[in-house]
């Protein structure tokens, strides 16, 4: 079920102030975040982010079309590397 | 012959399940257009006067997307869902169900005929 309208977009307030800085200063660094559920708003677009994964950072390059997306539907949190006895395992 | 958008409608069954037969238009939006062209939503496709069938018609055509227009839009969202490299793209990619679904057995809607492959060898005591 999506969100109440009237409740707006969920952003991480912590990452929102981090990412409006970084496009001010126009820093070349990610902005680490863990917050995955965080949706993505127009202001991030062209900002790098490196979203958590559970194990590492994965950095994430903004692009108009994500908008309205979570932060975490771009950094998989599961590796599948095909089943075993497979010719062409590893590959994606 | 009542040919709507293409499609040839079933003759004997009511206006709001024969309309159901264009893709794009369901129970909701079938009764909507109804209502709209003011045809009674009991009256069979066959009954439907030349005046109703054209109401219904310039309706389709102004107000919906139907068809080939609806087909394309429904790609054009999953291409972009593939292109953005959101999780549900990868899915799309991948053949396997999009909205969390459980593969472990079953999902074989998306994941078509079964593949069977050959039992490994149990290890003897």
């Amino acid at each position: 079920m999506s969100r109440s309208l009237k409740k707006g977009p969920y952003i991480n307030f912590k990452l929102e102030k981090k990412v409006l800085e970084s496009v001010e200063s126009k820093k070349k660094t990610a902005v680490k975040t863990w917050s995955r559920s965080s949706m993505i708003s127009p202001d991030f677009v062209g900002q790098t982010i490196a979203v958590h994964n559970g194990n590492k950072f994965i950095p994430v390059y903004i692009t108009e079309n994500m908008v309205g997306h979570k932060l975490g539907e771009f950094a998989p949190t599961r590796i599948f590397r095909g089943h075993s006895g497979n010719k062409d395992k590893g590959k994606k | 012959m009542a040919r709507i958008a293409g499609i040839d409608l079933p003759k004997q069954k009511r206006g709001v399940i024969g309309l159901t037969y264009i893709y794009g238009i369901g129970r909701s939006n079938a009764e909507k257009i109804l209502t709209m062209a003011g045809v009674d939503m009991n009256t069979k496709v066959q009954d439907w006067t030349d005046d109703e069938q054209n109401a219904i018609r310039i309706i389709l055509t102004d107000h919906f997307k139907v068809e080939g227009a609806m087909r394309s839009e429904v790609q054009t969202n999953i291409k972009r869902l593939m292109d953005i490299g959101s999780y549900r793209g990868i899915r799309h990619r991948l053949g396997l169900p999009v909205r969390g679904q459980s593969t472990k057995n079953n999902a074989r809607t998306r994941k078509g005929r079964k593949k069977t492959v050959a039992n490994k060898k149990k290890a003897t005591k």
